[in-house]
């Protein structure tokens, strides 16, 4: 970890994922009042950046078209947007790492048609299947997790069959085969944890996507809910107003592509680092 | 090669029907009536169940499946429930939209990353590297709909020189020769650059990595060694052998890039199947979905075997070891 943050890239993104998540978790403390407060909205809507209004509140992004403050919607989507991607990419890692694991390990047909499954879900373009799926039940946050933890885990499988495909000739497998352990034990206590460091980096770049994907759903209608905030429904209620009042799109998208970039490059300097360490390995 | 390709292709052929069959199960599962929502709330259960049949509903789901796969080998894709209009008609108008917004911004990418990626390559740790880095991997984290409307409210709302919706004018139709080309350029202009910023990204992040990759082996010493100039070992022996991965990339890309081509065309109101799919998502407009997703899947398993015959033209190891199988 020391070795990582050395790393200025990672320094970054732990700093801003830190950050964010802090906001997030703190947003009633540095914010002013509910996500979906209304106060007089003749007066108070479309005020821009730093206004203060009649009741003496700064709004440092502004108000949206209900006069809803956007610093406040920015930091509740932000609850919103990490956590419903990182249960999905959760969701992704648990269900990619046993098809993985399981094809990797199970010998003959199993194996085979896990894996004829998986490489039949990678050549799909995932966004038509979320569209597919999103639009077959109510929109709600549930779904979007699922749904996205659903279209995920295909690249994870193929990282982790890989892993595990190359782990079981290793002399420290047989050598546990050769004391008696059972293949569930062998797969469990000394095979899975040594596939995990690629996990890791696409979990990494998994929720960058997650966070770019739940956002889009919510674009386009099919996500998390008005009036509930998250940042995909946020630049979507700002996209009719870009002209008098193009702050209310803008601010949701400059926190989407900070946190997106801090995924991305949490996941550049990791690779980078297990090359480093595991240079010898192979 | 040819047989390799061809075996491709069977593979290919297998992942469109694969899609049918999942699109066609999905639907099913689903709440909510198709006839209910073509007559409306008011409708009587008399005139329901008329609908049901008159859809074929009422009969067993192999039957509807075989028949559905029936029709739409025939080119009758059934009709839409929202529209009225016939399916066929409707994608009809919309692949070659997105073909050509997809396969432009797609050659633009390219093009461009790879003259990003290699100028960075060239000079790896310098500053012009590291800046290069921060706007690739920024580009790679935009989402394309957001960069879309902050085009759209420079270009179009501010500077007013460029349209932001649709891919012809009001007055296209009374445009003739140069004037009208011109206009569809304009109307091209923002979704393409939307499209094409956002995959620079990724394929700039790639380029300099392969040819960094390609840079430690050994004949590249070998070839410095020999006394080639800097520039020809670049060009010659590097960004050549660095070509491979980028063709494989870009057929695993595809998918990506046409799920980013929803979300523009949704933006900018370009008639693809994109746009068609999100209408009909949101109308439910069951017959659409189904075949605007086995539309776009087949899009991508056709843009996959290009991508799969370019690699085998470019690189003369695959090509023999596919002749060796």
């Amino acid at each position: 970890m020391s070795h990582l943050l050395r790393d200025r890239r990672a320094a970054f993104c732990v700093g801003v994922m830190a950050v964010m998540v802090l906001l997030a978790t703190a947003a009633p403390l540095v914010s002013t009042g509910a996500p979906t407060a209304q106060r007089d909205v003749a007066a108070t809507r479309f005020l821009p950046p730093l206004a203060t209004d009649q009741h003496r509140v700064l709004h440092p992004l502004g108000t949206d078209r209900f006069g809803r403050d956007v610093w406040t919607r920015l930091v509740y989507g932000a609850r919103i947007s990490l956590s419903v991607s990182a249960l999905a990419v959760l969701l992704s890692v648990v269900l990619g790492v046993a098809v993985g694991a399981a094809a990797g390990y199970a010998a003959g047909g199993l194996g085979a048609v896990l894996l004829g499954v998986t490489d039949f879900a990678l050549a799909l373009p995932r966004v038509v299947l979320l569209l597919l799926l999103a639009s077959l039940w109510q929109p709600s946050t549930t779904l979007v997790i699922l749904v996205l933890g659903l279209t995920g885990w295909m690249t994870v499988a193929r990282l982790v069959y890989g892993e595990v495909r190359a782990l079981a000739v290793r002399p420290f497998v047989e050598g546990a085969i050769a004391l008696g352990a059972r293949r569930a034990r062998v797969l469990w206590r000394h095979i899975l944890p040594n596939a995990m460091t690629p996990v890791i980096v696409a979990a990494a770049l998994g929720v960058g996507n997650a966070i770019l994907l739940e956002a889009g759903l919510s674009f386009l209608g099919l996500g998390v809910q008005p009036p509930a905030a998250s940042w995909g429904n946020m630049i979507a209620s700002g996209r009719d107003t870009l002209v008098n009042a193009p702050w209310i799109a803008t601010a949701p998208g400059v926190a989407l592509v900070l946190v997106v970039v801090a995924c991305t490059l949490l996941g550049d300097a990791l690779r980078d680092q297990i090359a480093a360490e595991g240079g010898g390995r192979r | 090669m040819l047989a390799a390709l061809g075996r491709r292709a069977i593979a290919g052929l297998a992942v469109v029907g694969g899609v049918v069959t999942l699109t066609f199960v999905l639907l099913l599962l689903a709440p909510g009536d198709p006839a209910e929502r073509l007559l409306g709330p008011a409708a009587t259960p008399v005139q329901l169940a008329a609908q049901r049949h008159a859809l074929g509903l009422d009969r067993p789901l192999s039957t509807q499946f075989a028949t559905w796969v029936a029709r739409a080998a025939r080119g009758d894709w059934g009709t839409s429930i929202a529209t009225g209009r016939p399916v066929r008609a409707l994608l009809g108008e919309a692949w070659p939209a997105t073909v050509s917004l997809v396969g432009l911004s797609l050659l633009l990418s390219y093009v461009l990353g790879l003259a990003v990626g290699a100028v960075q390559a060239a000079g790896t740790g310098s500053r012009l590297d590291t800046a290069l880095s921060v706007a690739s991997v920024t580009l790679f984290a935009v989402p394309g709909y957001w960069l879309g409307l902050m085009l759209v409210m420079v270009f179009t709302y501010w500077a007013r020189v460029l349209p932001a919706f649709g891919a012809a004018g009001l007055d296209a139709d009374l445009l003739t020769g140069w004037a009208r080309v011109a206009d569809q350029l304009r109307h091209l202009a923002l979704p393409l650059a939307t499209l094409t910023l956002v995959g620079v990204g990724g394929s700039a992040r790639f380029v300099r990595g392969a040819m960094l990759d390609v840079g430690t082996q050994g004949f590249i010493t070998t070839a410095r060694a020999k006394g080639v100039s800097p520039a020809r070992v670049m060009l010659h022996h590097v960004l050549r052998n660095a070509l491979v991965p980028m063709l494989v990339l870009l057929g695993l890309s595809l998918p990506a890039l046409f799920s980013g081509a929803v979300f523009v065309e949704a933006v900018f109101a370009w008639p693809g199947v994109g746009r068609v799919l999100v209408d009909a998502v949101h109308a439910r407009d069951y017959p659409v979905v189904l075949a605007a997703t086995t539309v776009s899947a087949v899009l991508v398993v056709v843009g996959n075997l290009l991508a799969d015959a370019l690699a085998a033209w470019v690189d003369p190891r695959v090509r023999s070891r596919e002749r060796a199988s």
